[in-house]
């Protein structure tokens, strides 16, 4: 336990000190942005043993909502994010009354359907630019006190959410809800002999990771300025279920690590060796199933259990 | 001239007749996936990446070995099929035991390998395949011109599901595939070789996606993403169908083609969507699929 509190002390410390170390604080912010999406989408497969093969459903649209309220409405900042979050929880409880319908493969096959129809509204709905996205959205300021401008302000403020949703999420999992959840994923039929009324945690546990994930992609479009269908695509629902696996499935810091490694994968890849990303993206996936299922996290805590 | 709705009567039939090609591509697609997942428990993710590479295996063997259409049709399906066997023997074999998602997972990754690839090989704007000389021209039905071609690839299509069907549900092989899907272990009891008969399996279901894709060459542009959209259509036909059953598979993936068709009449800016709700439809009305048992 010392250890880990060890960890998150010079974890914290360096989310903190990143505008000091010259780190490009775009990509920083680019990277929490994907971080707090993969936790969000690791609340439901980690710790509720759903796969959701849609969430970018949810972390796109949020963005096209926050970028149009902001940029066709002039909405201040604060309430188009949380605008553009609400959104995303309604989109989150559609989706999920449908999906919880079915379990296991089947969950999957239906979040990804139904987040192509999404894909597909996004793409012709008349707001959303269609094809070139939502360009030029304002990151305003905190109730007219603090200029988001500066991208030093703008990381405090998505460290700030970052931190809320890392928080809120391992306080979801410990609490009376989050073991009911845990005792679904585990043996679904005994959750239900013991009288939970599972469909009910099932979607509020979607909703609440679908609201998450929103909130995540809010934050995308005011740290990039533009809110494009590249964030409703499929692969992107494939990225956070990478970041998830690669980091540690069900793990706390996991996803954080995960996206962390995938974010800067693509990064730097792209620039080396440019379309051949996706190839490596689906060789990482390959490897991660047949080799790393545990994931870095994972396997760093097993190997700490074995000593 | 007939009207419906004050819509012209031949053009209805016209688009039925259209969406019943594109039918034809769901049914074979989604008749192998639920064949795959029928013995395996595998959501064959990386169906639309094996249908894009049959139908680039059809159009390379043209231009660089001069392979015609008609053997196309055969030696493209067989290569794609072996290509299935290896990747299952290498790669799927060691998830069996664990829970079914992962299958999924791993077909994805093994779909974004391919089609990235493909991407990078071949650019991203397509290729033409011709028609070939055998079935160009037009038969005209009074109400519609239907090219030939079309009329072949439904045809085509009707002719591989049903015998596809019949194997599997008349004959001693489909017997005995239907055993292993029921109790593996029992089945290998008496003698038969199940890992052997699992790898076929695979590299069938994956040939048939192989054959839709060299079907779909001459009617569409060949290009790396032509696997990756209709994937989700046909898991959504799947969904609507039940995955457990063959002849659900089949039905209900020329039924929607000819939904889709419909809609491009009635209301063109829903049909890319509207297999996505009748999804959403049967989801709340009938949670198992049409066919479904479960």
């Amino acid at each position: 336990m010392r250890a880990t509190r060890v960890f998150y002390l010079l974890a914290g410390l360096f989310a903190l000190a990143v505008p000091l170390l010259g780190i490009y604080p775009v990509f920083m912010m680019k990277l929490l942005c994907f971080a707090m999406f993969a936790c969000a989408f690791n609340l439901l497969l980690g710790f509720s043993g759903m796969l959701s093969f849609g969430h970018a459903a949810f972390f796109g649209s949020a963005g096209y909502v926050t970028g149009w309220l902001a940029t066709a409405h002039g909405w201040g900042t604060l309430p188009a994010v949380v605008a553009g979050t609400a959104a995303s929880a309604l989109l989150g409880a559609g989706i999920g009354a449908l999906a919880i319908r079915r379990r296991g493969i089947y969950f999957a096959m239906i979040t990804m359907a139904l987040a192509q129809l999404v894909y597909f509204v996004c793409l012709e709905a008349p707001f959303t630019g269609g094809e070139n996205g939502l360009q030029g959205v304002p990151r305003g300021s905190v109730l007219g006190l603090v200029a988001l401008k500066s991208d030093v302000a703008m990381y405090y403020l998505v460290l700030a959410a970052f931190l809320g949703v890392f928080v809120f999420i391992r306080r979801v999992v410990h609490s009376p809800f989050g073991q009911v959840l845990k005792a679904i994923r585990e043996n679904e039929p005994r959750a239900v002999s013991l009288g939970y009324d599972i469909n009910r945690y099932k979607l509020v546990a979607f909703v609440l990771s679908a609201t998450l994930a929103g909130l995540a992609g809010s934050l995308k479009a005011l740290v990039l300025g533009f809110a494009t269908l590249s964030d409703v695509l499929q692969a992107n629902s494939g990225e956070v279920i990478l970041m998830t696996l690669v980091g540690g499935t069900g793990t706390f810091f996991g996803p954080v690590a995960g996206a962390a490694v995938v974010v800067t994968l693509e990064e730097y890849l792209s620039d080396l060796v440019g379309g051949w990303v996706t190839v490596i993206i689906g060789a990482v996936f390959v490897a991660c199933v047949l080799l790393f299922r545990r994931g870095i996290v994972g396997e760093l805590a097993a190997l700490r259990l074995r000593r | 001239m007939t009207q419906v709705f004050g819509i012209p009567v031949a053009v209805i039939l016209g688009q039925l007749m259209l969406g019943l090609v594109n039918g034809s591509f769901y049914a074979m697609l989604s008749l192998g996936l639920a064949v795959i997942f029928g013995l395996m428990r595998v959501v064959n993710f990386a169906h639309g990446a094996f249908y894009a590479l049959g139908a680039f295996a059809a159009l390379l063997a043209l231009q660089h070995l001069g392979i015609g259409y008609w053997a196309a049709l055969v030696l493209a399906p067989l290569a794609v099929g072996l290509l299935g066997i290896v990747v299952e023997r290498l790669l799927l074999r060691h998830l069996y035991r664990l829970d079914p998602l992962y299958g999924l997972l791993l077909t994805f990754g093994l779909a974004l390998v391919v089609e990235g690839s493909l991407h990078q090989a071949f650019g991203s704007s397509g290729e033409s395949y011709p028609v070939p000389p055998a079935l160009q021209g037009v038969f005209n039905l009074g109400f519609m011109i239907l090219p030939i071609y079309r009329a072949w690839v439904i045809l085509a299509s009707v002719i591989v599901c049903f015998s596809t069907w019949f194997v599997i549900e008349r004959t001693r092989l489909g017997a005995t595939l239907r055993a292993a899907t029921e109790n593996a272990p029992l089945l290998q009891a008496f003698g038969v070789n199940v890992p052997l008969l699992v790898a076929a399996t695979y590299g069938g279901g994956v040939a048939l996606a192989a054959l839709a894709g060299v079907l779909s060459a001459p009617v569409i542009l060949v290009s790396s993403d032509m696997g990756s959209s209709l994937v989700v259509v046909v898991f959504a036909v799947v969904v609507i169908g039940g995955m457990g059953s063959i002849f659900g598979s089949i039905v209900s993936g020329l039924a929607l083609g000819m939904i889709e068709g419909l809609t491009k009449v009635v209301y063109p800016e829903a049909s890319n969507i509207v297999v996505f709700v009748i999804m959403a439809l049967v989801l709340i009305l009938r949670p198992a699929g049409l066919f479904g048992r479960d």
